[in-house]
């Protein structure tokens, strides 16, 4: 079975970042790193491409710089290759333009399962799955807390408000996967060592077919009016606990009419 | 001045409206004169409450018949506006069903789709506010073409109010074939019976993060939860170890939150989490690094050890009875 996942490489969420004043969108001129919420997907495919008893794990991105850091995170988990797409023309590039350039490399990779996170960790628009989907004209199932794949289909259980619903989808199609839907591996020394060698194949969106127009800020459709600081909170009592700290709680919730 | 016709995507559990739909009934009735809902089921059940809240109308596709909501509406909505139908925006929840459907439509319209949106305002046109940083800066954004925009909404950003309108008219909106996207099909729903109140709708809500230590320490969380008759919440970081479901996650990729009080223990505040919680009324903090970021926000802080503040908690209260 042939697995595509989409990975995002990201600024560490440990450095918040900051927003470039002269275009309203975030830097990104530090080293990227694997997002954390993509590793589910990689180990995923990794566990269901075993289960299928082989197959290729293709790992898909978009970064600018060529960056390759985050990949070989999760080709030395184990996926076998990677499609990196990094194009000066993407730079500003809304959910949307992202979703037609990964489409179109994921296409490449011929696919009979693609997997995504439920949103990145950095953006977290939380459009991109559907909207690839959309693109490529693939049934989706988003959300998924489950998957197991069997005669040519998914059987998901997806997150609902209540609780879960089973979907049941044909090959092929896309699934988003929770955080927690499985363990992710740590890469092992073997794994690391591999990764380097592992095919990177560095496309531009001219390679994919792509119009320029149609991508980056000409392809966004929209346009950020300002940004502004939002109220700060007024500081609060703290104290330090010398053992009797839970009194205070305890004094405070009464105020509050909570006990 | 009014905009034009806005549409608000209506969610519904057992004939009952979802609160967010309800929010943004009432900021769209703010915007517009004319609001109207689509709808993935029977129209006829939710018509009376959508209109109670200002829905003139409700577009409704009737029985989904375990088609996988998302695609469906999309292709209905997408379907209508190229028949004629002409919203000038389309508003959609933060909701599992919500992102679904505007990721759908936003492909079928070829129009983008502004996120994560606090508040609406009419500026010459429809302005989405967007809190960024862990709601540290807003940047507010609008279309520049003149489709449908497509907004997302946050849950808790608004106030459901009632207009004491009459039940909204019910209109058929047809699905059309679909293909291969339309394909998954839901065979068995399941209701997660959890004992208290929901996590986005609690008075009360103690929420637990790394500082736990250990998976098995959240039940300390569990605990101190329902003595106060609140709901147990979860940092992302203890979400991502496995340690409780997704649904318990509070956060910007979480549910968000604004209880009356919020109890976060062992939750250094990470922006990620603050922008899910810091509207909450008043704020509990208990963490051990003088230095973290939830104390910043916090109306009581506790520089301590969790693993020593709440059992002494717990025993307070409990000898309480």
């Amino acid at each position: 079975m042939k697995v595509a996942v989409c990975v995002k490489q990201i600024p560490d969420p440990a450095d918040p970042g900051a927003l470039d004043p002269s275009t309203n969108t975030l830097k990104r001129d530090v080293k990227l790193i694997l997002d954390e919420s993509d590793s589910y997907g990689v180990e995923m495919a990794l566990q269901l491409v075993d289960a299928a008893g082989g197959g290729e794990v293709t790992l898909i991105s978009m970064a600018p710089n060529n960056e390759v850091n985050g990949l070989r995170t999760a080709l030395a988990m184990g996926a076998d290759k990677a499609i990196l797409v990094s194009d000066d023309a993407l730079a500003g590039s809304d959910a949307l333009g992202t979703s037609k350039v990964l489409a179109a490399a994921i296409a490449r990779s011929e696919p009979d399962l693609v997997l995504a996170a439920t949103e990145s960790s950095d953006g977290y628009t939380g459009t991109v799955p559907e909207q690839i989907a959309e693109l490529m004209g693939l049934p989706s199932v988003t959300f998924a807390k489950s998957i197991e794949v069997a005669d040519g289909a998914v059987k998901v259980q997806r997150q609902t408000e209540e609780g879960y619903d089973d979907v049941e989808c044909p090959l092929p199609c896309l699934v988003s996967v929770t955080a927690g839907v499985v363990e992710p591996r740590y890469p092992s020394f073997k794994g690391i060592m591999a990764a380097k060698s592992k095919p990177v194949d560095e496309v531009s969106i001219a390679d994919l077919g792509i119009d320029a127009g149609s991508v980056g800020w000409a392809g966004g459709g929209q346009e950020i009016v300002s940004v502004i600081d939002a109220p700060v909170r007024d500081a609060g009592e703290i104290i330090e606990d010398e053992g009797e700290a839970y009194e205070r709680i305890v004094a405070f919730l009464d105020e509050l009419k909570v006990i | 001045m009014s905009v034009g016709t806005i549409w608000v995507l209506a969610e519904a559990t057992d004939g009952t409206v979802a609160s967010i739909t309800l929010e943004m009934l009432a900021k769209a009735r703010e915007l517009s004169d004319n609001v109207e809902c689509v709808f993935g089921g029977d129209g006829a059940l939710v018509a009376t409450e959508l209109g109670a809240h200002g829905a003139s109308a409700v577009h409704a596709t009737g029985d989904l018949a375990g088609k996988l909501p998302g695609p469906a509406i999309a292709g209905a909505i997408a379907a209508a506006i190229s028949g004629g139908a002409a919203p000038v925006a389309i508003l959609c929840g933060t909701t599992y069903g919500g992102r679904d459907v505007a990721g759908r439509l936003s492909v079928k319209l070829d129009a983008s789709v502004i996120t994560n949106i606090v508040d609406l305002t009419n500026d010459g046109g429809l302005v989405g506010t967007e809190p960024v940083f862990g709601g540290s800066q807003l940047v507010n954004t609008r279309f520049t073409s003149d489709k449908p925009g497509i907004f997302l909404v946050r849950p808790k950003s608004f106030e459901a109010a009632e207009t004491g309108g009459g039940a909204a008219t019910v209109a058929a909106l047809a699905i059309p074939d679909l293909g291969p996207s339309g394909a998954a099909r839901v065979t068995n729903s399941f209701v997660e019976q959890s004992e208290g109140p929901k996590l986005d709708e609690a008075a009360v809500v103690v929420s637990g993060g790394r500082g736990l230590g250990e998976s098995e320490k959240f039940e300390l969380i569990e605990s101190l939860a329902a003595k106060l008759g609140a709901a147990p919440g979860a940092s992302r970081a203890i979400v991502d170890a496995g340690w409780v479901p997704y649904s318990y996650q509070v956060g910007q990729t979480g549910k968000v939150v604004k209880p009356d009080v919020y109890i976060a223990a062992g939750i250094s505040g990470a922006t990620q989490h603050l922008v899910g919680m810091k509207g909450s009324k008043t704020i509990i903090a208990i963490n051990k690094d003088s230095e973290a970021p939830i104390f910043g926000v916090a109306d009581l802080g506790i520089i301590g050890d969790v693993h020593k503040v709440l059992p002494q908690l717990l025993e307070a209260l409990n000898a309480r009875g």
